[in-house]
């Protein structure tokens, strides 16, 4: 029995180094492509650290999210800073002042010292609300503690994180996005490939979402995966059309964070407080608002891959 | 420990020598065809091995078959990768190792 546990803090000491070493390696390389790879095998072993940490919910929107889909933005863009700039980086970035150098190592370790006072401080075993949340999961509507924190008695974050996603792309679109580019037929192997994996996408992201209610599981890891079949399909050169990108699109981008605001403000009518459902029906509004939020999220990460806005002709 | 277990270890230490040999192939190898060669013995032979020792420990028969499942989906997945990388580098022009 020993012999394990001297193995598992072997395996943790070396995930932790390795996660230092790794985020060190990624904002210390001057080659954007290998920082990006760097980063993506940082999430990956991000998502290891969450599993070692009994949090498989986070370790699967830690690899889907921030390895897979943030690992194919960060691409897409270097490819498209490459077309645009010539890919050089300053080699030496100016370097400031004394003073200011100073100044930086000052806030830097302050800030370095207050966080590792603040961990030292933490209790070492603590329940947190884990009890409370226990205790009133059986009005929550859904027997994953962690579905019920997140769509029920902390919705409010939920929604508010629809919004944020609505505003990145709603940044991109400001900005003017990037121009169109036409349908081109794909190599016939990835072709193959989408055209089998799709479906298989589709099926996994709605096992996820169903399976939220009671496992690891929900709308943002169900959303990040029908997402990545979005970027896959736009990989194989698929575009969707003109009257696509119009109302339905911005239907699917906003329908999340509309159910939300719409539940929020009947919850503040009937229940006084913003998103209390009634215990009979929180199972199925639970299952209504991670539904429609799937869609929004998978939307919104395609779209943010895409990166072009959808009315090219009121840019001029 | 029981008959299964034994068995589960002896194919995740199979798995593991397949997943050792890809990595060092993946370092050592002198080109970039090379080195997806190592790298595919890893993802499908080493990770079938590892999937045929958990399917041994799995509780029930969903269990067993999404680890197949998972199985599947990579080998399909590093083939059709595989052949985009190396189809890419040929475009590009890299030269194969003689």
């Amino acid at each position: 029995m020993d012999v394990i546990v001297v193995l598992e803090w072997a395996f943790d000491a070396v995930l932790g180094l390795g996660l230092l070493w790794l985020a060190w390696r990624t904002l210390n390389s001057p080659d954007l492509f290998k920082a990006i790879v760097l980063f993506i095998s940082f999430g990956l072993l991000m998502a290891l650290a969450w599993v070692r940490l009994n949090a498989p919910d986070i370790a699967l929107a830690e690899a889907a999210i921030g390895a897979g889909l943030t690992g194919a933005l960060l691409l897409a863009a270097l490819a498209r800073l490459r077309t645009t700039t010539d890919n050089t980086m300053p080699a030496q970035l100016p370097a400031g002042s004394w003073f200011q150098r100073g100044l930086l190592i000052v806030l830097l370790s302050g800030s370095a010292a207050g966080l590792g006072y603040a961990v030292w401080i933490l209790p070492s075993h603590t329940s947190g609300l884990s009890m409370a949340v226990t205790a009133n999961l059986d009005v929550s509507g859904a027997r994953n503690p962690v579905t019920a924190v997140l769509l029920n008695f902390r919705g409010y974050d939920t929604m508010l994180e629809m919004i944020v996603l609505l505003l990145a792309v709603l940044g991109i679109w400001s900005l003017g996005g990037l121009p169109p580019r036409p349908e081109r037929p794909a190599v016939a192997v990835l072709d193959t490939f989408s055209r089998f994996l799709i479906p298989v996408f589709i099926l996994a992201a709605a096992y996820l979402l169903w399976v939220g209610a009671d496992a690891p599981g929900g709308a943002f890891q169900a959303g990040s995966v029908l997402g990545a079949a979005g970027v896959l399909l736009l990989l194989s050169g698929w575009r969707p059309g003109v009257r696509l990108m119009q109302w339905p699109l911005r239907l699917a981008l906003t329908i999340g964070a509309i159910t939300f605001i719409i539940l929020g403000v009947l919850t503040l009518l009937y229940e006084q407080q913003l998103l209390a459902y009634p215990v009979a029906q929180a199972g199925r509004m639970i299952i209504l608002l991670e539904s429609l939020a799937t869609v929004s999220i998978a939307v919104t990460l395609a779209i943010l891959f895409l990166g072009e806005s959808p009315d090219p002709e009121e840019k001029k | 420990m029981t008959l299964t277990d034994y068995a589960t270890a002896c194919l995740l230490i199979l798995g593991g020598i397949f997943f050792l040999a890809g990595t060092v192939g993946l370092l050592r190898f002198p080109d970039v065809y090379t080195r997806l060669h190592a790298l595919t013995k890893a993802d499908n032979v080493g990770l079938g091995f590892i999937m045929a020792g958990l399917v041994l420990q799995a509780e029930s028969w969903l269990a067993a078959g999404k680890l197949l499942l998972i199985w599947l989906l990579v080998l399909f997945a590093s083939a059709s990768v595989s052949y985009l990388i190396a189809r890419r580098a040929l475009n590009k022009g890299i030269r194969i190792w003689m």
